[in-house]
């Protein structure tokens, strides 16, 4: 074998490449400086069998310094400041969206409602409590669990799909919420039934879409889009024909204000709904983080590291359908959040699933608040969130865009 | 005994219409050996090579790792017998070098997929082992090629398995990282590793590879030393190119063989 011969020049070259193990301070080998390139590259070959050893013997060994230096160099890389700053603005944005309103209250004021509400109640003050516990915890709560629930499933999505470019209504999600809830308000259903029929109407599209890829034996993620992108067609299709039977004085107006999305009617009992598909999606997706990592490295690759692509996809798909289901079902259609937020979470924790999805939760969900809060209080008619949502998203993704490209390429 | 048996192999691709494109393929590879697998363009090189990781459905034959066979292996067991290092590609976001290399840990990680301090340690020295524990915080994305392919290496490496498989993986690399990853993957042969890789380039075989396996049209031409199988002849008839083979004597008596194209002008 005539290995060493050219990799003894390159070392001498100077290459900009760390080279040699051999060639590293703290190697255990112990040996001084070799005098000649032999020499040094049967010291270097003694190394490697060594290390090679330590890293194939299955069983515990018990090496304190590579232990701590192991520690060290794959510990989570999330400083505490970072951590402290997003629990601040999660209290914040909190705080002040039961503050504002058409009924301003001070914090003094919303603290007292609180703290009469659970351990005071001879002392509630029941036009400030109601404020707060019948109009705003309600809405607040489900705000945030749209946010979380979208972004979570965008962060999801661009991992599977192997593309930064991709929202949760890829595979037809929304499309098929939509047509759902214009079928129901087509035909004068009740509240509770438009968002059954949005949620199962979600399901049922990204099922087609599952199903169609599945007919065409073709590549797994290319054919997923491709099917996404018929059936969200088909759906929206549908959508137009619904709106063009509804009566225009009526039904056609409830339609298309549904579809800009508002939080302005959510109740309590469409937090506790929403709550248990959101939930169950959230484990799931959490459930699969590492797998995700590996995932976006290609499917082969994720194959011969030993994750059953199928199913994690399967899986991932349907958790991150449930929840989008759930939330088109309860709020209408929110655009922008499930692209935008990912990116700007990687900006914060970086790619590694491990800490982006909980990192995407949090940010979206504080991110939805405060636009949420602005849609309430920019006008005296609430604006609809889903305008908002687009309105800020294409400014917010350029910031971010521009920042985080160097982290991209 | 041999770490990897492969018997009669057939495959190919499409579910329905199947087209078989390895029409019965058998080799063997030991402990230690470097084997490497060269032939024309569509020869069902690349096709083999994921047969026999498990990555594409087998039409007949058998593959035997450790004497078990390959059919009736859970992904996760298959994942700890043979490590794949593709070719060096982007993936779409910056993950860090540590993150990458921990993901060789895959196969072994539970349901929760919490790192235990093994795993750290194992992953450690692969980057150690590979000279590269002063990238670990470097994003993978802003490597240059050459040391992008030395931490999908030290992935492979974490992932313990007992055959390591490359198709290609010089393909994008330059002269000197070619001899880096080369001479690589040579030393880890020598220190135990069963090494099989494709290669397009007859002289990495004969830099490297303990046996060559020459393919043609999906079946097995000839298999032996690379003086064996590499000659000016057989890269007549794979290539269909004229080729020299001759041996060249370097400073410091070092005899190199290498391949020389003669070409038609």
């Amino acid at each position: 074998m005539v290995a060493q011969a050219p990799e003894a020049q390159a070392d001498a070259k100077g290459r900009p490449l760390p080279d040699a193990p051999a060639a590293q301070p703290g190697a255990r080998a112990g040996a001084p400086a070799a005098s000649s390139a032999a020499e040094a590259s049967a010291r270097e070959e003694r190394l490697v069998g060594e290390l090679l050893g330590s890293i194939d013997a299955r069983a515990d060994a018990d090496d304190a310094a590579v232990r701590e230096a192991a520690d060290k160099t794959f510990g989570s890389k999330v400083s505490l400041k970072v951590k402290l700053l997003i629990l601040l603005a999660v209290v914040a944005a909190f705080f002040f969206s039961f503050m504002m309103g058409k009924y301003a209250m001070t914090p003094v004021e919303v603290c007292q409602t609180f703290w009469a509400h659970f351990f005071d109640p001879a002392n509630v003050d029941p036009k400030m409590d109601r404020v707060l516990f019948r109009i705003r915890l309600p809405r607040v709560g489900v705000v945030m669990l749209v946010g979380a629930a979208l972004a979570v499933a965008g962060a999801s999505y661009q991992g599977m799909f192997k593309n930064p470019l991709t929202s949760p209504d890829l595979l037809g999600a929304s499309a098929g919420a939509s047509l759902g809830a214009c079928l129901a308000l087509l035909w004068g259903l009740a509240g509770e039934y438009v968002q059954l029929f949005a949620f199962l109407g979600g399901m049922l599209a990204v099922g087609m879409a599952v199903w169609l890829n599945r007919q065409v034996d073709y590549d797994p993620t290319l054919g997923l889009v491709l099917a996404g992108i018929l059936v969200s067609t088909l759906f929206q299709s549908g959508m137009s024909m619904v709106k063009f039977l509804a009566d225009a004085d009526d039904k056609l107006p409830t339609i298309t204000f549904w579809l800009m999305g508002s939080f302005a009617n959510v109740n309590a009992g469409d937090f506790l709904v929403s709550l248990l598909p959101m939930l169950v999606g959230f484990v799931i997706l959490m459930s699969q983080s590492w797998k995700l990592n590996v995932l976006s490295f290609g499917d082969e690759e994720a194959r011969a590291m030993g994750v059953k692509t199928r199913s994690t996809r399967l899986l991932v798909i349907f958790a991150s359908t449930l929840i989008t289901s759930a939330s088109v079902a309860v709020a209408g259609i929110v655009g922008w959040i499930g692209l935008v937020i990912p990116h700007l979470a990687r900006a914060i924790v970086g790619p590694n699933y491990k800490v982006l999805l909980p990192c995407s939760m949090v940010v979206g969900a504080v991110y939805l608040l405060l636009v949420d809060n602005i849609a309430r209080l920019a006008m005296t008619v609430e604006v609809p969130i889903g305008i908002l949502t687009a309105i800020l998203g294409v400014p917010f993704f350029v910031v971010i865009f521009k920042h985080n490209m160097k982290g991209w390429r | 005994m041999a770490v990897l048996e492969v018997s009669d192999l057939r495959c190919g691709y499409g579910k329905k219409k199947p087209v078989e494109i390895v029409h019965g393929v058998s080799f063997s590879v030991d402990r230690g050996e470097f084997v490497c697998i060269i032939g024309a363009n569509g020869c069902g090189k690349t096709t083999t090579l994921k047969a026999m990781m498990g990555l594409l459905p087998h039409a007949g034959g058998e593959v035997l790792v450790e004497g078990k066979p390959l059919s009736r292996m859970p992904e996760h067991e298959r994942a700890r017998h043979f490590a794949y290092i593709p070719q060096a590609h982007t993936p779409p976001f910056p993950f860090s070098v540590a993150d990458v290399v921990l993901m060789g840990r895959t196969p072994y990680i539970n349901k929760l997929a919490q790192t235990t301090a093994r795993d750290r340690q194992i992953a450690y020295q692969a980057l150690e082992l590979l000279g590269i524990v002063g990238l670990a915080e470097k994003a993978y994305t802003n490597l240059s090629g050459g040391q992008q392919q030395l931490v999908l290496i030290a992935r492979a490496l974490t992932q313990q398995a007992d055959v390591l498989v490359m198709d290609e993986p010089t393909a994008a690399l330059d002269f000197g990282n070619q001899q880096l990853v080369l001479s690589r993957m040579s030393m880890l042969s020598r220190m135990g590793k069963a090494v099989v890789m494709v290669t397009h380039d007859p002289d990495h075989a004969l830099f490297c590879a303990d046996r060559v396996i020459v393919m043609d049209a999906g079946r097995v031409l000839a298999q032996g030393t690379p003086a064996e199988c590499i000659t000016t002849e057989m890269l007549a008839r794979i290539y269909g190119t004229d080729a020299r083979v001759v041996d060249v004597e370097l400073d410091g008596g070092l005899r190199e063989r290498v391949c020389v194209p003669v070409l038609a002008r």
